[in-house]
């Protein structure tokens, strides 16, 4: 099987803070891949090397042939990684659509256009790229709601409405279904099983949620203290006892 | 119609006929009246209304929808003004080419100083800008003297060579003007007791706002203005989302640098003088004030907030005590005399106390600026009327 992106010997150091020690990771293309641990693993920390908010103090990140450490967060996006934020990262002010249609004028027109003429009212294929994206994670009733008023779930889904309507050959979720309501959450992982299922797409995605998990996931990473414990199929994590060890032992 | 929504299409509809009947709609008092006074349909000033209008309307594009505030912005209006007059000297006395001149100057002198402040953001962009206005202010009034005029300013003289305009044998410096229409040509009508003025230099400048208010509104609604309202809304997350978010700003800090030149160039078609003043900060702020007075990321709020500004500097500066005396007359003494002395501090020189007042009023009650307010207003009640 392919490989869409290979993490090798990725270190990284927050003072005292071994947060990311030695991590190595192998994600199959077209496949949905979960990265579990406990908090304060190095999850959020290891995307964050990925999409050039962080830079690594070594180590590589290959995906489609490129490292992608040392290029710019936008040009790693237009290579075709998307995220979905712990913390959601949306345009707070702008509507729904608009948050949704931005990332879609990326995705068509690239890093920089001068396109300062033609009225966004004109942008038809943009707006129904945008609205057919939302209405697949049921927001289709919000399209003119400013972002910010939103409850924490639906930023969730709006982001990952953002990254989806891209397009992108590697989605990565950080923990996409926090705050979500049950149905909702069930919702999403039919989404995100339809999408990878139809389009083929990559996924890593870091959850807390075992149902999310177990449900959507065809390889599971476990991280803790900044490594890479156990890497494997889903079925043969539950009774790991390394695993039982890094969520009940803790620290030590 | 136009490529505008049909909203938009009615505020530029809206702002011609302002604009267009200004001569009029701006003298509501009958001459000599004692409210003549507060009459402000005269060219100069209404000429100053559109070009201060079309300043702000290009500086929002900037703060307005990338919420980068420059400090800066009268260091363009002041180059393209140089600039301006350099055409008028050497060129032709016609104002096309010094408008148009003034505008590129001015683009390109925002583009290297864009460039450089864009580096950094939020207070330290403000402060960047800032320093580089006053450096170019200071170097106008004294090393560039050369190509400034130094502190008494840069002027048309009898003796240029303009030369694509024939030989000069009339013995006066020629105004500047357009096909042979002079910029202070004015006609005036009476009527009753009514005098407008209608004037060829302000129906220059009407057009000129059209334009730049029509290619304003088409920013606003198009791609690369969302664009610009999202990296005021989250810049960061923009550059996550495949988008270089500095090429952008400095497209919008060029664009706004270069309405600011097309105002400075307006402005010496108007009257032909350039001088360093114009650069400085208290230029560069007094935009901004106009910017949020009007209502920031409104395309209508600028061009208001420049028309109140420069009527209080305006109108309430020439209101002296004589005047103040005549208005209370009817009063008994000791309470005339008490409510001269209470106006006094906020008309005449004290003018600025009364704009001062206003802007904080503005923005504390009204924190989209008049625009916002109108807004919330209407759909205050558009709201009431639904239910
Ligand atoms: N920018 C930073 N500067 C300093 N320390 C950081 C920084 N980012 C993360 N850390 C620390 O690195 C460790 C790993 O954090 P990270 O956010 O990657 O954990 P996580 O596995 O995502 O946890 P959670 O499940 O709670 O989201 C934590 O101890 C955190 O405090
Ligand atoms: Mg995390």
């Amino acid at each position: 099987m392919a490989v869409a992106l290979e993490v090798k010997g990725v270190n990284k150091r927050f003072g005292g803070l071994q947060a990311l020690n030695d991590v190595n990771l192998l994600v199959d293309e077209g496949r949905i891949h979960a990265i579990i641990g406990p908090n304060g693993a190095g999850k959020s920390t290891l995307l964050n090397t990925f999409i050039g908010r962080l830079k690594p103090d070594s180590g590589s990140v290959m995906f489609d042939g490129k490292n992608l450490i040392g290029k710019l967060p936008h040009q790693i996006n237009q290579i075709g990684v998307s995220r979905v934020f712990q913390t959601p990262e949306i345009f707070a002010d702008l509507s729904v659509i608009e948050n949704v249609m931005i990332p879609a004028l990326a995705h068509r027109d690239g890093i920089f256009e001068l396109n300062a003429w033609k009225p966004m009212r004109k942008e038809t294929n943009i707006r129904q790229k945008a609205i057919d994206v939302l209405e697949d994670l049921g927001m289709e009733d919000k399209l003119e709601m400013t972002a910010s008023s939103m409850s924490r779930g639906d930023k969730r889904r709006l982001e990952m409405a953002m990254g989806l309507v891209q397009e992108p050959k590697l989605l990565l979720l950080d923990e996409p279904t926090a705050g979500m309501s049950r149905a909702d959450t069930n919702n999403t992982i039919e989404v995100l099983k339809h999408i990878g299922d139809s389009r083929g797409l990559t996924m890593i995605i870091i959850e807390h949620d075992m149902h999310v998990v177990f449900s959507l996931a065809q390889k599971i990473s476990v991280l803790a203290q900044g490594t890479v414990i156990v890497e494997d199929a889903p079925e043969n994590i539950k009774g790991n006892p390394k695993v039982q060890e890094a969520y009940l032992g803790g620290a030590h | 119609m136009l490529g505008l929504s049909r909203n938009d299409f009615l505020m530029l509809l809206l702002v011609l006929f302002l604009v267009a009947a200004a001569p009029i709609l701006l003298n509501p008092f009958p001459e000599g009246s004692s409210l003549a006074q507060f009459n402000a349909g005269y060219p100069d000033l209404m000429q100053r209304f559109l070009i201060f209008g079309i300043f702000a309307v290009g500086f929002n594009i900037l703060f307005g929808l990338t919420g980068y505030l420059s400090f800066g912005h009268a260091a363009f209006l002041g180059a393209g003004s140089y600039a301006g007059v350099w055409m008028l000297k050497l060129l032709t006395i016609n104002v096309i080419p010094a408008i148009l001149m003034s505008t590129i100057v001015a683009g390109v002198f925002s583009l290297l100083i864009g460039y450089i402040s864009l580096r950094r953001s939020g207070i330290y962009f403000s402060i960047l800008t800032l320093a580089f206005a006053q450096m170019s202010f200071a170097l106008a009034s004294s090393v560039l003297q050369p190509i400034t005029g130094g502190e008494t300013g840069l002027q048309t003289n009898l003796n240029d060579p303009r030369i694509l305009d024939g030989a000069n044998t009339s013995g006066n410096i020629p105004a500047p003007s357009l096909f042979g229409f002079e910029m202070r040509e004015s006609i005036q009508v009476p009527m009753g007791d009514w005098l407008w003025t209608f004037n060829v230099g302000y129906y220059v400048c009407a057009f000129v706002l059209l334009i730049a208010f029509y290619i304003a509104i088409r920013i606003f609604r198009s791609p690369f203005g969302m664009m610009l309202k999202a990296v005021k809304s989250n810049n960061e997350r923009l550059s996550y989302t495949g988008i270089n978010p500095r090429p952008y700003t400095l497209a919008a800090f060029v664009i706004s640098g270069m309405y600011a030149g097309l105002a400075g160039g307006l402005m010496v078609a108007m009257d032909p003088l350039a001088g360093s003043e114009r650069m400085q900060w208290t230029a560069s702020g007094e935009v901004v004030l106009m910017t949020i007075l009007g209502g920031v990321g409104t395309v209508l709020g600028p061009v208001i907030g420049a028309g109140i500004i420069k009527y209080f500097e305006n109108i309430f500066s020439k209101i002296n005590d004589n005047m103040l005396q005549s208005w209370f007359a009817f009063m008994p003494d000791g309470l005339e005399s008490f409510m001269v002395a209470v106006v006094h501090p906020f008309v005449g020189k004290g003018w600025h106390l009364s704009l001062g007042l206003m802007f904080m009023l503005a923005i504390i009650f009204l924190p989209g600026g008049l625009i916002g307010g109108i807004d919330s207003v209407y759909r205050r009640i558009f709201k009431k009327r639904a239910q």
